[in-house]
């Protein structure tokens, strides 16, 4: 077992990513304005159907494990191949003779070339190989006794290698922890802890200040299955449902798998119920979130102005795999008991 | 015949250099001159405890009168060095008293001092006059009473944000009631409540009292009470600003205030109802400096505040000003040279951080004056960064933390390599930069070509690969400090700019790729540097090649530490302490 699922990450972190046979970057899919999108599937069911499987973080970061993980790479960069590496204790570094006193210039300039082997061309991958890296990394505060620095770090990238035996040891201390509901990486954000601790226990009139300001911005994150990085939406800078897709769209198109093919209802910022379940039974992707309560409903349910008071989290989900989730009419009674 | 400068005459004119890299520059022009400036240094600035030995220091200033100490690598005030690294004051306190005796001012930063130490401080040096401990560790309220007691003449007492074991209040209760020479007091980082009454006897008998920071444990009533006795006051770090709101409170409070006409800088202002804040506006006109960091005070209510402090230079404030807040700044506040903005929840996961780029863009382009700024927030753009390069090319420190590792420019989804370009091209004076969010090598190559001025430079979670590295340590002509976190560097570029390290003050790198076997390859080559790995696990137990959690190099004249945790592994743990040469560097 990989430290990597011991993570206590709520960032899905999937070191799976559409094969870059499926990617064609330049499709955009045009998203429907009841927040479906209509992404097409793609081979990337083999991975997101694990992921899909719970919202568990444990589950989504195994997904880095397997020998069939499709990732998305630029030709040629090895970042398959050390997934498969992943958890052995045997790393490229090693086969590799080591640097020479003096090494050339030549050696520099081609470094990166070299470092390729360790996924280390940017490129897409690696942006996102190494997000995942550090959403991966795991760390309670003082917690440098473990090797998670290195060992999460393998993710996709090199040689890092601690060796199983400490991967285990910081697997099982992780996993004893109670599943962290933050992601946490140690010292950052770069903030004293004499900062921390003492905005923790002034009165910080909780309500208040993380309540949200009046007109300040509202980050929520946004993972979608299939995509090794998430990222932060202002929901404040959008209007309606409409608005909030078609940015999603753009931001994730890039993670879009081959051929495009939205179907779907026409546009409505309301879903129906019949719709939906037309829609859930396809292949389609379907936008979720999550909840005050924890709990994960379908977006497009609540008058907007509702929905950006309760949503804390995005997420852009397989269809078939949003089945178990509150179809419309438990969403209605829900607004309805908050309203 | 070669003509020679009296040393007379060369004591009278280096009486009037202050500056110690001055300094350092004359002792390097021939021996006598050497001879001449270390007899006459006054203040020492020892930037790495362990790059030189305490007896050294001593025997090459024998005037020194105040003495400036720092440990512990920057990063450690984000957890990321463990507890018991190093870092001890004690046997710099030891080695002083024995041969410096009339040392007067120490100032620490980093570093673990022990009530031992406080308490051999205040009996070993008869004129003591000044303590500043800045984010230190290991002492309690005991040694506090230590120095109070016994120090006659004692001006200055602060303790900044330090951890204190805090036995109560009674430490000021120490300072006997002859002693009426304190200046500034500092113990806001303190928890117990002291005694009011001890309090304002103290400062009734303080004349010359300026600043004075008080701790949360304070009241309302009893800040009152203080600033009757002393409204002579320039800097005050006020208590805890939360009370029942009665009106006479507040009419007290207001009037208390109004009488300090010499207050410039104010700070504390802990759980600060915002009620109580227009007790503050007598004395916003006169502020120069004002730390609302620990106010959580919302934007209309900071608005009202900072619109009438026409004057202030520097603000630190949380992001619940809201971009809004800072345009408002940007417009009132015109003298402003010093911004920090930071995060109300310092948490990776915040959602909710209410200023964006647009903010810093108000302020940079509404404040000339604008030298140095501290800004967190979730994402950045090129064209911001671009547009505060253009509008301020005066900055001198420039840290920006983009909360969210990696993240891109979040309008064109390119790395924000374009935007620092533009800062480090632009601001020609900037001597410190952290850099964050997505980047590439190619930013880092700007920076090492352009940021010639640059002393100290922040990275984490940045770049691609070990030509990063490269460029900087390759470029970067003033570099001294350089600290990465989670970067993909590994033993290349390290060794092949081997050189450089020893022009520079230190390297930290933690979680990067650096190879054990390339530690010991640079701790042979480079006898002048100490390159320590911080790492749980003994490097011996796995191959060669696999890398250190961390690694901290800096250059010394001490030789290897014997004050070295297991944890902390260098490649000569041997008993010989290196000798100490005297340096002429």
């Amino acid at each position: 077992m990989s430290p990597e699922e011991e993570l206590q990450s709520n960032v899905s972190v999937a070191s799976s990513s559409p094969t870059s046979n499926c990617i064609s970057r330049g499709t955009t899919v045009a998203l429907k304005e009841h927040n479906y999108l209509g992404l097409s599937d793609c081979s990337s069911s083999v991975g997101s159907s694990t992921l899909s499987a719970g919202l568990t973080e444990d589950d989504k970061a195994s997904i880095s494990l397997k020998a069939t993980e499709l990732t998305l790479g630029l030709p040629g960069s090895q970042a398959r191949d050390t997934d498969l590496n992943l958890m052995k204790n045997s790393v490229k570094l090693d086969e590799k003779p080591f640097f020479p006193l003096l090494p050339s210039k030549d050696e520099i300039c081609s470094s990166s070339q070299k470092n390729n082997a360790s996924g280390n061309k940017r490129g897409f991958s690696d942006t996102m190989d190494q997000f995942a890296e550090a959403k991966s990394s795991v760390y309670t505060e003082k917690n440098w006794m473990f090797p998670e620095a290195a060992a999460t770090k393998s993710v996709t990238k090199k040689d890092v290698p601690q060796s199983i035996p400490k991967g285990q040891s910081s697997t099982t201390n992780n996993s004893s922890s109670p599943p962290a509901a933050k992601a946490q990486i140690v010292g950052w954000p770069p903030v004293r802890s004499y900062r921390k601790n003492t905005l923790a226990t002034t009165c910080k009139n909780s309500d208040e200040v993380d309540g949200r300001p009046g007109s300040g911005a509202l980050f929520v994150k946004v993972s979608m299955d299939g995509a090794p990085y998430l990222r932060k939406v202002d929901l404040r800078s959008y209007t309606n449902y409409g608005e909030l897709s078609s940015a999603l769209e753009k931001m994730f198109t890039t993670f879009t798998l081959g051929q495009c093919g939205s179907n779907g209802a026409a546009g409505k910022d309301m879903l129906s119920e019949t719709k939906l379940k037309d829609l859930l039974n396809g292949k389609d992707y379907v936008l979720t979130y999550e909840d005050k309560d924890g709990d994960w409903m379908l977006v497009g349910d609540v008058p907007w102005e509702m929905f950006i008071d309760v949503c804390k989290k995005l997420k852009i989900m397989k269809g078939c795999d949003a089945i178990g989730l509150a179809a419309a009419p438990r969403a209605v009674e829900k607004s309805k008991m908050r309203a | 015949m070669a003509l020679r400068l009296p040393s007379k005459v060369l004591k009278h004119i280096l009486s009037f250099i202050d500056s110690n890299e001055d300094r350092n520059s004359v002792s390097l022009v021939c021996k006598s001159w050497f001879e001449t400036e270390r007899k006459t240094r006054k203040r020492v600035f020892v930037g790495n405890c362990y790059a030189v030995t305490p007896a050294a220091v001593a025997r090459r200033f024998p005037e020194m009168r105040s003495l400036t100490l720092k440990g512990k690598p920057h990063f450690a005030d984000y957890n990321l060095v463990p507890d018991g690294w190093g870092g001890y004051a004690c046997p710099w306190i030891e080695a002083m008293a024995a041969k410096s005796p009339s040392l007067e001012e120490i100032r620490l930063k980093r570093m673990v001092v022990t009530d031992e130490c406080l308490e051999r401080i205040a009996a070993s040096f008869k004129d003591f006059k000044v303590l500043v401990l800045t984010s230190c560790e290991g002492f309690s309220t005991d040694g506090i009473a230590a120095i109070a007691s016994t120090c006659r003449n004692l001006r200055v007492l602060e303790l900044r944000e330090c951890i204190v074991e805090d036995l109560g209040g009674d430490w000021l209760s120490y300072f006997p009631e002859t002693s009426t020479s304190l200046v500034s007091l500092d113990f806001s980082c303190l928890d117990s409540e002291v005694k009011i009454s001890d309090l304002e006897r103290l400062v009734s008998r303080s004349p010359n009292l300026k600043s004075l920071k008080l701790n949360p444990a304070v009241t309302l009533d009893g800040l009152v009470s203080i600033l009757r006795r002393a409204p002579q006051l320039t800097e005050l770090g006020t208590g805890s600003f939360a009370a029942e709101l009665k009106p006479e409170a507040f009419t007290k409070l207001s009037k208390a205030f109004s009488n300090c006409k010499q207050l410039q800088s104010l700070s504390g202002l802990w759980d600060v109802l915002p009620e109580y804040l227009p007790a503050l506006y007598s004395v916003c006109p006169g502020l120069t400096s004002l730390n609302l960091s620990y106010a959580t005070v919302r934007m209309p209510d900071l608005v009202e505040l900072l619109r009438r402090c026409s004057k202030l230079q520097k603000l630190w404030v949380m992001d619940l000003i809201e971009d809004k807040g800072l345009e408002a700044v940007a417009s009132y506040c015109k003298e402003l040279r010093e911004l920090r903005v930071f995060p109300s929840e310092p948490d990776l996961d915040a959602t909710n951080i209410p200023v964006t780029e647009q903010g810093l863009v108000y302020v940079s382009k509404g404040c000339r004056k604008l030298e140095s700024v501290l800004y967190f927030c979730v994402q950045f753009t090129n064209a911001a960064l671009i547009t505060i390069a253009r509008k301020r090319p005066n900055l001198k420190c420039f840290r920006l933390c983009v909360i969210e590792p990696f993240a891109p420019d979040y309008k064109t989804n390119e790395p924000l390599d374009k935007g620092f370009k533009a800062i480090a091209e632009g601001c020609k004076d900037l001597r410190r930069l952290s850099v964050s969010g997505l980047l590439s090598d190619k930013a880092f190559k700007y920076i090492g070509k352009h940021a010639k001025k640059v002393r100290m430079l922040s990275i984490a979670f940045a770049g691609d690969s070990d030509l990063m590295l490269h460029h900087l340590l390759s470029g970067c002509q003033s570099l001294k400090k350089l600290e990465i976190r989670d970067c993909p560097f590994g033993d290349t570029a390290l060794l092949e700019n081997a050189a450089k390290l020893e022009t520079m003050r230190s390297l930290w790198m933690s979680s990067c790729f650096v190879s054990f076997g390339a530690c010991k390859l640079l701790s042979q080559k480079m006898p002048r540097l100490n390159v320590e790995v911080i790492d749980e696990h003994p490097p011996k137990t796995r191959p060669e090649s696999s890398p250190v959690e961390r690694i901290y190099i800096y250059r010394t004249v001490a030789g290897p530490r014997m004050d070295t945790p297991e944890f902390v592994w260098t490649l000569h743990k041997n008993p010989e302490i290196g000798v100490s040469k005297l340096a002429i560097k």
